[in-house]
Protein backbone atom coordinates (compact mmCIF):
# COMPACT_ATOMS: atom_id res chain seq x y z
CA UNK A 1 0.00 0.00 0.00
CA UNK A 2 1.27 3.39 -1.04
CA UNK A 3 2.03 6.05 1.60
CA UNK A 4 -0.85 8.18 -0.42
CA UNK A 5 -3.51 6.66 -2.92
CA UNK A 6 -5.55 8.17 -4.68
CA UNK A 7 -8.34 5.81 -6.95
CA UNK A 8 -11.04 6.37 -9.09
CA UNK A 9 -11.52 10.48 -7.75
CA UNK A 10 -14.00 11.24 -9.30
CA UNK A 11 -15.27 15.32 -8.47
CA UNK A 12 -18.47 17.30 -9.61
CA UNK A 13 -19.31 21.03 -9.48
CA UNK A 14 -22.50 20.82 -10.25
CA UNK A 15 -23.29 19.73 -13.56
CA UNK A 16 -19.16 20.02 -14.53
CA UNK A 17 -17.36 16.86 -14.10
CA UNK A 18 -13.66 18.22 -12.79
CA UNK A 19 -11.75 15.08 -12.25
CA UNK A 20 -13.33 12.16 -14.00
CA UNK A 21 -11.41 8.78 -12.25
CA UNK A 22 -8.16 9.71 -11.39
CA UNK A 23 -6.16 7.36 -9.71
CA UNK A 24 -2.62 8.43 -8.66
CA UNK A 25 -0.04 7.60 -5.89
CA UNK A 26 3.18 8.88 -3.43
CA UNK A 27 5.30 7.22 -1.90
CA UNK A 28 6.82 8.25 1.12
CA UNK A 29 9.65 10.53 1.01
CA UNK A 30 8.78 11.77 -2.46
CA UNK A 31 8.52 14.47 -4.41
CA UNK A 32 5.54 14.07 -7.31
CA UNK A 33 4.38 16.61 -9.34
CA UNK A 34 1.52 17.08 -10.82
CA UNK A 35 1.41 18.98 -14.14
CA UNK A 36 -1.30 19.95 -16.94
CA UNK A 37 -2.98 23.22 -17.79
CA UNK A 38 -5.21 25.98 -16.46
CA UNK A 39 -8.40 24.17 -15.65
CA UNK A 40 -7.06 20.43 -16.21
CA UNK A 41 -8.47 20.07 -12.13
CA UNK A 42 -5.01 19.56 -10.57
CA UNK A 43 -6.39 22.42 -7.55
CA UNK A 44 -10.27 20.62 -7.42
CA UNK A 45 -7.55 16.89 -6.58
CA UNK A 46 -5.68 19.01 -4.28
CA UNK A 47 -9.27 20.34 -2.74
CA UNK A 48 -10.55 16.75 -2.80
CA UNK A 49 -7.92 15.55 -1.13
CA UNK A 50 -7.64 18.47 1.86
CA UNK A 51 -11.60 17.19 2.35
CA UNK A 52 -12.39 21.05 1.33
CA UNK A 53 -14.82 19.09 -1.71
CA UNK A 54 -16.42 16.12 -1.38
CA UNK A 55 -15.67 13.28 -4.43
CA UNK A 56 -18.65 11.36 -5.68
CA UNK A 57 -17.47 8.52 -6.33
CA UNK A 58 -13.31 7.06 -5.46
CA UNK A 59 -11.21 6.62 -3.01
CA UNK A 60 -8.34 8.10 -0.71
CA UNK A 61 -5.87 6.34 1.47
CA UNK A 62 -3.56 7.87 3.58
CA UNK A 63 -1.16 5.51 5.21
CA UNK A 64 -3.36 2.84 5.46
CA UNK A 65 -6.26 4.55 6.05
CA UNK A 66 -9.36 5.36 4.56
CA UNK A 67 -9.66 8.93 4.75
CA UNK A 68 -12.55 9.90 1.56
CA UNK A 69 -14.89 10.87 4.14
CA UNK A 70 -12.78 12.69 6.64
CA UNK A 71 -13.42 16.18 7.16
CA UNK A 72 -10.65 18.81 6.80
CA UNK A 73 -9.51 19.22 10.59
CA UNK A 74 -9.41 15.35 10.63
CA UNK A 75 -7.30 15.19 7.55
CA UNK A 76 -5.03 18.04 8.42
CA UNK A 77 -4.44 16.11 12.27
CA UNK A 78 -3.47 13.09 9.97
CA UNK A 79 -0.87 14.74 8.40
CA UNK A 80 -2.22 16.05 5.26
CA UNK A 81 -1.64 19.90 5.01
CA UNK A 82 -1.57 21.98 1.89
CA UNK A 83 -0.74 25.50 0.87
CA UNK A 84 -3.30 26.29 -1.48
CA UNK A 85 -3.54 28.29 -4.95
CA UNK A 86 -3.35 31.99 -3.88
CA UNK A 87 -1.95 31.02 -1.19
CA UNK A 88 -4.71 32.76 1.28
CA UNK A 89 -2.78 33.98 3.79
CA UNK A 90 -4.94 35.76 6.79
CA UNK A 91 -3.96 39.38 5.30
CA UNK A 92 -5.04 41.04 8.34
CA UNK A 93 -3.60 39.11 11.06
CA UNK A 94 0.55 39.18 11.57
CA UNK A 95 3.12 37.28 10.16
CA UNK A 96 3.42 35.47 13.70
CA UNK A 97 -0.81 34.55 13.68
CA UNK A 98 -0.44 33.50 10.53
CA UNK A 99 2.46 30.72 11.60
CA UNK A 100 0.61 30.11 14.54
CA UNK A 101 -2.02 29.48 12.91
CA UNK A 102 -0.13 26.80 11.42
CA UNK A 103 0.28 25.07 14.31
CA UNK A 104 -3.06 25.08 15.38
CA UNK A 105 -3.73 21.54 15.56
CA UNK A 106 -0.56 21.14 17.62
CA UNK A 107 -0.28 21.79 21.68
CA UNK A 108 3.48 21.39 22.23
CA UNK A 109 4.54 24.78 23.04
CA UNK A 110 8.22 24.45 22.90
CA UNK A 111 8.24 21.97 19.63
CA UNK A 112 6.69 24.91 18.28
CA UNK A 113 8.47 27.43 18.69
CA UNK A 114 11.67 25.60 17.68
CA UNK A 115 9.72 24.91 14.06
CA UNK A 116 9.09 29.01 13.81
CA UNK A 117 12.66 29.07 14.09
CA UNK A 118 13.21 26.52 11.29
CA UNK A 119 10.96 28.09 9.21
CA UNK A 120 13.22 31.35 9.46
CA UNK A 121 15.96 29.39 8.76
CA UNK A 122 13.98 28.78 5.36
CA UNK A 123 12.59 32.08 5.16
CA UNK A 124 14.78 34.57 6.91
CA UNK A 125 12.93 37.72 5.16
CA UNK A 126 9.51 36.38 6.95
CA UNK A 127 11.63 37.50 10.26
CA UNK A 128 12.17 40.29 9.23
CA UNK A 129 8.27 40.85 8.87
CA UNK A 130 7.37 39.02 12.22
CA UNK A 131 4.81 41.64 13.35
CA UNK A 132 3.59 43.56 10.10
CA UNK A 133 0.66 42.29 8.78
CA UNK A 134 0.39 39.27 6.06
CA UNK A 135 -1.71 41.40 3.39
CA UNK A 136 1.08 43.84 3.46
CA UNK A 137 3.77 41.52 2.85
CA UNK A 138 4.72 40.99 -1.47
CA UNK A 139 3.63 38.17 -3.61
CA UNK A 140 6.66 36.38 -3.07
CA UNK A 141 6.86 37.17 0.69
CA UNK A 142 3.19 35.75 1.14
CA UNK A 143 4.07 32.36 -0.95
CA UNK A 144 7.07 32.30 1.87
CA UNK A 145 4.47 32.65 4.67
CA UNK A 146 2.27 30.50 2.76
CA UNK A 147 4.71 27.40 2.80
CA UNK A 148 6.22 27.96 6.33
CA UNK A 149 2.68 28.13 7.93
CA UNK A 150 2.20 25.32 6.22
CA UNK A 151 5.29 23.30 7.61
CA UNK A 152 4.06 24.88 10.99
CA UNK A 153 1.83 21.65 11.22
CA UNK A 154 4.45 18.87 10.79
CA UNK A 155 2.87 17.82 7.58
CA UNK A 156 3.76 14.32 6.55
CA UNK A 157 2.47 15.18 3.41
CA UNK A 158 3.22 18.88 2.11
CA UNK A 159 1.23 19.36 -1.18
CA UNK A 160 1.52 22.81 -2.80
CA UNK A 161 -0.54 24.55 -5.33
CA UNK A 162 1.22 26.98 -7.85
CA UNK A 163 4.13 27.69 -5.56
CA UNK A 164 5.81 29.47 -8.34
CA UNK A 165 2.73 31.54 -9.62
CA UNK A 166 3.07 35.23 -10.44
CA UNK A 167 6.82 35.18 -8.75
CA UNK A 168 10.06 37.08 -10.04
CA UNK A 169 12.33 34.12 -11.78
CA UNK A 170 15.14 34.25 -9.53
CA UNK A 171 12.34 33.75 -6.44
CA UNK A 172 11.05 30.75 -8.22
CA UNK A 173 14.21 28.94 -8.25
CA UNK A 174 14.42 30.03 -4.64
CA UNK A 175 11.22 28.46 -3.75
CA UNK A 176 12.43 25.47 -5.48
CA UNK A 177 14.93 25.06 -4.13
CA UNK A 178 13.80 24.92 0.00
CA UNK A 179 11.00 22.50 -1.71
CA UNK A 180 14.04 20.36 -1.89
CA UNK A 181 15.31 21.24 0.94
CA UNK A 182 12.13 20.27 3.09
CA UNK A 183 12.15 17.13 0.95
CA UNK A 184 15.16 16.28 1.92
CA UNK A 185 14.23 16.81 5.93
CA UNK A 186 12.13 13.65 5.55
CA UNK A 187 8.28 15.88 4.55
CA UNK A 188 6.85 13.80 1.85
CA UNK A 189 5.93 16.39 -0.97
CA UNK A 190 2.82 16.81 -3.62
CA UNK A 191 3.56 19.98 -6.04
CA UNK A 192 1.36 21.10 -8.10
CA UNK A 193 2.78 23.39 -11.23
CA UNK A 194 2.21 24.87 -14.22
CA UNK A 195 6.05 25.60 -14.14
CA UNK A 196 6.90 21.61 -15.19
CA UNK A 197 10.40 22.73 -16.07
CA UNK A 198 11.34 23.27 -12.86
CA UNK A 199 8.87 21.37 -10.90
CA UNK A 200 10.18 18.01 -13.08
CA UNK A 201 13.86 19.01 -12.41
CA UNK A 202 13.26 18.60 -8.35
CA UNK A 203 11.19 15.70 -8.48
CA UNK A 204 10.89 11.95 -8.51
CA UNK A 205 7.69 11.43 -10.37
CA UNK A 206 5.40 12.78 -12.08
CA UNK A 207 1.84 12.97 -13.76
CA UNK A 208 0.22 14.53 -16.34
CA UNK A 209 -3.33 15.94 -15.97
CA UNK A 210 -5.76 16.42 -18.79
CA UNK A 211 -9.15 17.85 -18.39
CA UNK A 212 -9.37 15.72 -15.67
CA UNK A 213 -8.13 12.61 -16.18
CA UNK A 214 -4.35 11.26 -16.00
CA UNK A 215 -2.66 11.29 -19.05
CA UNK A 216 0.52 10.17 -18.96
CA UNK A 217 2.42 9.09 -15.32
CA UNK A 218 6.43 8.38 -15.43
CA UNK A 219 9.95 9.03 -13.50
CA UNK A 220 10.49 12.98 -13.55
CA UNK A 221 13.12 12.65 -15.67
CA UNK A 222 11.36 10.67 -18.51
CA UNK A 223 8.72 13.06 -18.36
CA UNK A 224 11.19 16.26 -18.97
CA UNK A 225 12.47 13.36 -22.13
CA UNK A 226 8.93 12.71 -23.40
CA UNK A 227 8.27 14.14 -27.14
CA UNK A 228 4.25 15.28 -26.21
CA UNK A 229 5.10 16.77 -22.77
CA UNK A 230 8.07 18.90 -24.12
CA UNK A 231 5.71 20.07 -26.90
CA UNK A 232 2.51 21.00 -24.98
CA UNK A 233 4.46 21.81 -21.37
CA UNK A 234 8.04 22.53 -21.51
CA UNK A 235 7.70 25.14 -24.38
CA UNK A 236 9.01 23.06 -27.19
CA UNK B 1 -20.17 71.25 33.34
CA UNK B 2 -21.07 68.78 36.00
CA UNK B 3 -23.97 68.15 34.36
CA UNK B 4 -21.99 67.42 30.96
CA UNK B 5 -19.88 65.01 33.00
CA UNK B 6 -22.60 63.12 34.30
CA UNK B 7 -24.19 62.75 30.79
CA UNK B 8 -20.70 61.41 29.40
CA UNK B 9 -20.66 58.99 31.90
CA UNK B 10 -24.21 57.85 31.57
CA UNK B 11 -23.85 57.75 27.83
CA UNK B 12 -20.87 55.60 27.77
CA UNK B 13 -22.45 53.09 30.43
CA UNK B 14 -25.36 52.82 27.79
CA UNK B 15 -22.12 52.72 25.09
CA UNK B 16 -20.89 49.89 26.95
CA UNK B 17 -24.61 47.49 27.10
CA UNK B 18 -24.99 48.35 23.36
CA UNK B 19 -21.37 47.20 22.74
CA UNK B 20 -21.78 44.37 24.63
CA UNK B 21 -25.10 43.12 22.80
CA UNK B 22 -23.15 44.47 19.39
CA UNK B 23 -20.43 42.18 19.81
CA UNK B 24 -22.70 38.83 19.56
CA UNK B 25 -23.58 40.64 15.93
CA UNK B 26 -20.84 41.75 14.91
CA UNK B 27 -19.04 37.76 15.80
CA UNK B 28 -21.49 35.97 13.95
CA UNK B 29 -21.69 37.81 11.59
CA UNK B 30 -17.45 37.36 11.36
CA UNK B 31 -18.02 33.17 11.36
CA UNK B 32 -21.35 32.91 9.23
CA UNK B 33 -21.93 36.04 7.43
CA UNK B 34 -24.88 35.94 9.53
CA UNK B 35 -27.35 38.35 11.05
CA UNK B 36 -28.69 37.06 14.45
CA UNK B 37 -31.86 38.50 15.08
CA UNK B 38 -32.37 36.26 17.71
CA UNK B 39 -29.57 37.94 19.44
CA UNK B 40 -31.53 40.40 21.31
CA UNK B 41 -33.94 38.09 22.42
CA UNK B 42 -31.18 36.03 24.42
CA UNK B 43 -30.79 38.91 26.38
CA UNK B 44 -33.90 38.94 27.55
CA UNK B 45 -33.65 35.59 28.38
CA UNK B 46 -30.78 36.38 30.28
CA UNK B 47 -32.44 39.03 32.79
CA UNK B 48 -36.18 36.44 33.05
CA UNK B 49 -33.32 33.21 33.90
CA UNK B 50 -31.62 35.86 36.21
CA UNK B 51 -35.41 36.36 37.61
CA UNK B 52 -35.81 32.82 37.67
CA UNK B 53 -32.19 31.77 39.34
CA UNK B 54 -32.69 34.83 42.06
CA UNK B 55 -36.08 33.68 43.12
CA UNK B 56 -34.92 30.04 43.90
CA UNK B 57 -31.26 31.16 45.29
CA UNK B 58 -32.19 34.08 46.94
CA UNK B 59 -33.90 32.07 49.91
CA UNK B 60 -31.13 29.54 50.26
CA UNK B 61 -27.60 31.51 49.85
CA UNK B 62 -27.57 34.95 50.72
CA UNK B 63 -24.65 37.38 50.23
CA UNK B 64 -22.27 37.88 47.21
CA UNK B 65 -22.06 34.03 46.92
CA UNK B 66 -26.16 34.02 45.71
CA UNK B 67 -25.78 36.93 43.88
CA UNK B 68 -22.86 35.15 41.94
CA UNK B 69 -24.67 31.98 41.74
CA UNK B 70 -27.67 33.67 40.06
CA UNK B 71 -25.42 35.65 37.38
CA UNK B 72 -23.81 31.87 37.03
CA UNK B 73 -26.82 30.54 36.34
CA UNK B 74 -28.36 33.56 34.16
CA UNK B 75 -25.12 33.42 31.86
CA UNK B 76 -24.90 29.61 31.16
CA UNK B 77 -28.41 29.47 30.97
CA UNK B 78 -28.09 31.96 28.20
CA UNK B 79 -25.27 30.62 26.31
CA UNK B 80 -27.22 27.08 26.31
CA UNK B 81 -29.55 28.50 24.47
CA UNK B 82 -27.57 30.11 21.76
CA UNK B 83 -25.98 27.01 21.53
CA UNK B 84 -29.05 25.32 20.37
CA UNK B 85 -30.35 28.16 18.59
CA UNK B 86 -26.98 27.95 16.41
CA UNK B 87 -27.11 23.42 16.40
CA UNK B 88 -30.94 23.48 15.39
CA UNK B 89 -31.57 26.33 13.59
CA UNK B 90 -28.74 28.16 11.99
CA UNK B 91 -26.44 24.78 11.50
CA UNK B 92 -28.92 23.20 8.94
CA UNK B 93 -29.51 25.93 6.76
CA UNK B 94 -25.81 26.87 6.63
CA UNK B 95 -25.12 26.15 3.28
CA UNK B 96 -28.81 27.72 1.96
CA UNK B 97 -28.28 30.59 0.32
CA UNK B 98 -28.23 33.69 2.87
CA UNK B 99 -31.68 34.61 2.78
CA UNK B 100 -32.90 31.68 4.16
CA UNK B 101 -30.59 32.18 7.07
CA UNK B 102 -31.78 35.34 7.65
CA UNK B 103 -35.26 34.24 7.71
CA UNK B 104 -34.22 31.46 9.82
CA UNK B 105 -33.08 34.47 12.56
CA UNK B 106 -36.29 36.66 12.39
CA UNK B 107 -38.68 33.55 13.14
CA UNK B 108 -36.18 32.19 15.98
CA UNK B 109 -36.73 36.08 17.22
CA UNK B 110 -40.51 35.80 17.00
CA UNK B 111 -40.38 31.80 18.18
CA UNK B 112 -38.39 33.82 21.64
CA UNK B 113 -40.27 36.55 21.96
CA UNK B 114 -44.00 34.54 21.87
CA UNK B 115 -42.68 31.57 23.14
CA UNK B 116 -41.20 34.01 26.45
CA UNK B 117 -44.59 35.42 26.64
CA UNK B 118 -46.39 32.30 26.63
CA UNK B 119 -43.89 30.64 29.24
CA UNK B 120 -42.64 33.83 31.21
CA UNK B 121 -46.05 35.26 30.71
CA UNK B 122 -47.24 39.21 29.20
CA UNK B 123 -46.91 41.04 32.25
CA UNK B 124 -43.43 42.88 33.20
CA UNK B 125 -41.93 40.93 35.84
CA UNK B 126 -40.06 43.22 39.12
CA UNK B 127 -36.62 42.07 38.81
CA UNK B 128 -34.61 41.87 42.07
CA UNK B 129 -32.19 44.00 43.04
CA UNK B 130 -28.55 42.02 43.09
CA UNK B 131 -26.33 45.02 43.81
CA UNK B 132 -28.05 45.67 47.34
CA UNK B 133 -28.59 49.57 48.16
CA UNK B 134 -29.72 51.89 45.43
CA UNK B 135 -27.93 54.96 46.97
CA UNK B 136 -26.23 56.67 44.18
CA UNK B 137 -22.78 57.16 44.75
CA UNK B 138 -20.87 60.28 45.19
CA UNK B 139 -17.31 61.14 43.31
CA UNK B 140 -16.76 64.94 43.98
CA UNK B 141 -19.51 67.05 42.53
CA UNK B 142 -20.63 64.05 40.18
CA UNK B 143 -23.83 61.94 41.69
CA UNK B 144 -23.53 58.95 40.16
CA UNK B 145 -26.48 56.23 40.22
CA UNK B 146 -25.32 53.08 41.96
CA UNK B 147 -26.23 50.52 38.83
CA UNK B 148 -24.76 53.03 36.42
CA UNK B 149 -21.26 52.33 37.89
CA UNK B 150 -22.05 48.71 38.18
CA UNK B 151 -22.66 48.96 34.72
CA UNK B 152 -19.53 50.59 33.71
CA UNK B 153 -17.39 48.25 35.98
CA UNK B 154 -18.59 45.53 34.15
CA UNK B 155 -18.58 46.23 30.79
CA UNK B 156 -14.98 46.85 31.24
CA UNK B 157 -14.15 43.93 33.26
CA UNK B 158 -15.92 41.86 29.91
CA UNK B 159 -14.66 43.76 27.09
CA UNK B 160 -11.07 43.53 28.15
CA UNK B 161 -11.44 39.79 28.83
CA UNK B 162 -13.55 39.63 25.49
CA UNK B 163 -9.94 41.34 23.66
CA UNK B 164 -7.67 38.91 25.21
CA UNK B 165 -9.99 36.05 24.92
CA UNK B 166 -10.27 37.43 20.53
CA UNK B 167 -6.33 38.57 20.14
CA UNK B 168 -4.70 35.80 22.53
CA UNK B 169 -6.37 32.72 22.83
CA UNK B 170 -6.08 29.73 20.37
CA UNK B 171 -10.42 30.21 19.81
CA UNK B 172 -9.54 33.76 19.45
CA UNK B 173 -7.47 33.41 16.55
CA UNK B 174 -8.86 30.70 15.09
CA UNK B 175 -12.36 32.92 14.83
CA UNK B 176 -10.70 35.79 13.54
CA UNK B 177 -9.24 32.76 10.96
CA UNK B 178 -12.55 31.80 9.89
CA UNK B 179 -13.83 35.46 9.27
CA UNK B 180 -11.23 36.40 7.23
CA UNK B 181 -11.14 33.03 4.76
CA UNK B 182 -13.06 29.82 6.21
CA UNK B 183 -11.43 28.26 3.71
CA UNK B 184 -7.87 28.59 4.64
CA UNK B 185 -8.94 28.24 8.37
CA UNK B 186 -10.12 24.85 7.44
CA UNK B 187 -6.76 24.03 5.78
CA UNK B 188 -5.22 24.85 9.33
CA UNK B 189 -6.73 21.96 10.74
CA UNK B 190 -9.51 24.72 12.55
CA UNK B 191 -12.68 22.74 13.27
CA UNK B 192 -14.82 25.09 11.84
CA UNK B 193 -18.40 23.91 13.81
CA UNK B 194 -16.52 24.11 16.73
CA UNK B 195 -15.50 27.35 16.71
CA UNK B 196 -19.20 28.57 15.31
CA UNK B 197 -20.42 27.05 18.50
CA UNK B 198 -18.15 29.05 20.55
CA UNK B 199 -18.90 32.23 18.95
CA UNK B 200 -22.27 32.07 20.15
CA UNK B 201 -21.82 30.64 23.30
CA UNK B 202 -19.39 33.69 24.09
CA UNK B 203 -22.11 35.95 22.33
CA UNK B 204 -24.62 34.62 24.39
CA UNK B 205 -23.01 35.44 27.60
CA UNK B 206 -22.17 39.18 26.77
CA UNK B 207 -25.85 39.55 25.82
CA UNK B 208 -26.96 37.54 28.91
CA UNK B 209 -24.53 39.75 31.07
CA UNK B 210 -25.69 43.05 29.07
CA UNK B 211 -29.39 41.84 29.96
CA UNK B 212 -28.46 41.36 33.78
CA UNK B 213 -27.22 45.31 34.21
CA UNK B 214 -29.90 46.95 32.14
CA UNK B 215 -32.46 44.78 34.29
CA UNK B 216 -30.67 46.28 37.61
CA UNK B 217 -30.99 49.76 36.59
CA UNK B 218 -34.18 49.32 34.85
CA UNK B 219 -36.03 46.65 37.58
CA UNK B 220 -38.68 45.22 34.84
CA UNK B 221 -38.48 43.06 32.79
CA UNK B 222 -40.82 41.35 30.23
CA UNK B 223 -40.71 39.23 27.13
CA UNK B 224 -40.03 41.99 24.32
CA UNK B 225 -37.39 43.74 25.93
CA UNK B 226 -34.95 42.55 23.93
CA UNK B 227 -36.26 43.68 20.62
CA UNK B 228 -35.47 47.42 20.54
CA UNK B 229 -32.17 46.78 22.33
CA UNK B 230 -31.44 44.08 19.87
CA UNK B 231 -32.25 46.53 16.93
CA UNK B 232 -30.23 49.34 17.83
CA UNK B 233 -27.08 47.31 19.29
CA UNK B 234 -27.21 46.11 15.79
CA UNK B 235 -27.29 49.34 14.15
CA UNK B 236 -24.35 50.23 16.36
CA UNK B 237 -22.62 47.37 14.95
CA UNK B 238 -23.21 47.94 11.67
CA UNK B 239 -22.27 51.77 11.83
CA UNK B 240 -19.02 50.75 13.92
CA UNK B 241 -18.60 48.32 10.83
CA UNK B 242 -20.18 45.09 10.76
CA UNK B 243 -17.43 42.03 11.53
CA UNK B 244 -15.21 44.40 13.40
CA UNK B 245 -14.71 43.87 17.09
CA UNK B 246 -13.43 47.21 17.42
CA UNK B 247 -15.90 48.76 15.71
CA UNK B 248 -18.91 47.65 17.43
CA UNK B 249 -17.32 48.79 20.47
CA UNK B 250 -16.69 51.94 19.28
CA UNK B 251 -21.04 51.72 17.39
CA UNK B 252 -22.10 51.17 20.97
CA UNK B 253 -20.30 53.80 22.99
CA UNK B 254 -21.18 56.29 19.64
CA UNK B 255 -24.55 55.23 20.07
CA UNK B 256 -25.09 55.59 24.04
CA UNK B 257 -23.18 59.27 23.92
CA UNK B 258 -25.67 60.02 21.20
CA UNK B 259 -28.84 58.81 22.83
CA UNK B 260 -28.10 60.26 26.11
CA UNK B 261 -27.51 63.90 24.65
CA UNK B 262 -30.32 63.66 22.11
CA UNK B 263 -32.31 62.79 25.60
CA UNK B 264 -31.15 65.32 27.19
CA UNK B 265 -31.67 68.04 24.17
CA UNK B 266 -34.62 69.99 23.53
CA UNK B 267 -34.97 67.34 21.33
CA UNK B 268 -35.19 64.53 23.53
CA UNK B 269 -38.21 62.58 22.21
CA UNK B 270 -36.16 61.14 19.30
CA UNK B 271 -33.86 59.64 21.86
CA UNK B 272 -35.11 56.01 20.61
CA UNK B 273 -34.87 56.90 16.67
CA UNK B 274 -31.30 58.26 16.97
CA UNK B 275 -29.94 54.60 16.52
CA UNK B 276 -31.74 54.18 13.36
CA UNK B 277 -30.79 57.94 11.87
CA UNK B 278 -27.31 56.96 12.39
CA UNK B 279 -27.28 53.72 11.04
CA UNK B 280 -29.17 55.59 7.90
CA UNK B 281 -26.44 58.11 8.08
CA UNK B 282 -23.55 55.44 7.85
CA UNK B 283 -25.18 53.72 5.42
CA UNK B 284 -25.15 57.07 3.06
CA UNK B 285 -21.73 58.17 4.00
CA UNK B 286 -19.64 54.75 4.72
CA UNK B 287 -21.62 51.79 4.00
CA UNK B 288 -19.01 49.29 5.36
CA UNK B 289 -18.92 51.23 8.90
CA UNK B 290 -16.26 53.51 10.56
CA UNK B 291 -13.79 50.41 11.46
CA UNK B 292 -15.24 48.53 8.26
CA UNK B 293 -12.47 47.67 5.31
CA UNK B 294 -15.91 46.78 3.24
CA UNK B 295 -16.00 43.92 1.60
CA UNK B 296 -13.44 42.42 -0.86
CA UNK B 297 -15.20 40.26 -3.50
CA UNK B 298 -12.76 37.76 -5.28
CA UNK B 299 -13.04 37.05 -8.63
Amino acid sequence: MSFLQVDNLVTRYGAITALQGVSLRVEEGEIVTLIGANGAGKTTLLRTLSGILRPATGAITFRGENITPWQTDRIVRAGIVQSPEGRLVFRGMSVRENLQLGAYTRRDRDEIAKDMGHVFELFPRLKERLNQSAGTLSGGEQQMLAIGRALMSRPKLLMLDEPSLGLAPLLVREIFRIVEEINREGVTVLLVEQNARQALAIAHRGYVLQTGQVVMEDTAAALAQNEVVRKAYLGG
Amino acid sequence: MQEFLQQVINGIAWGGVYALIALGYTMVYGVLRLINFAHGDVYMFGAFMAFYASMWIGPRVTGVGGVVLVILFAILASVALGVVIERFAYRPVRHHPRLTALITAIGVSLLLENGGQQVFGADPQPFPSLFGSAEPIQIGGLIIVRSIVYILVCTTALLLLLQYIVMYTRFGKAMRAISQDPTAAALMGINIDNVITATFALGSALAAAAGLLVASYNPQIDPYMGLLPGLKAFAAAVVGGIGSIPGAVIGGLVLGLAEVFVGASAYGDWREAIAFALLIVILLVKPSGLLGTGIVEKV
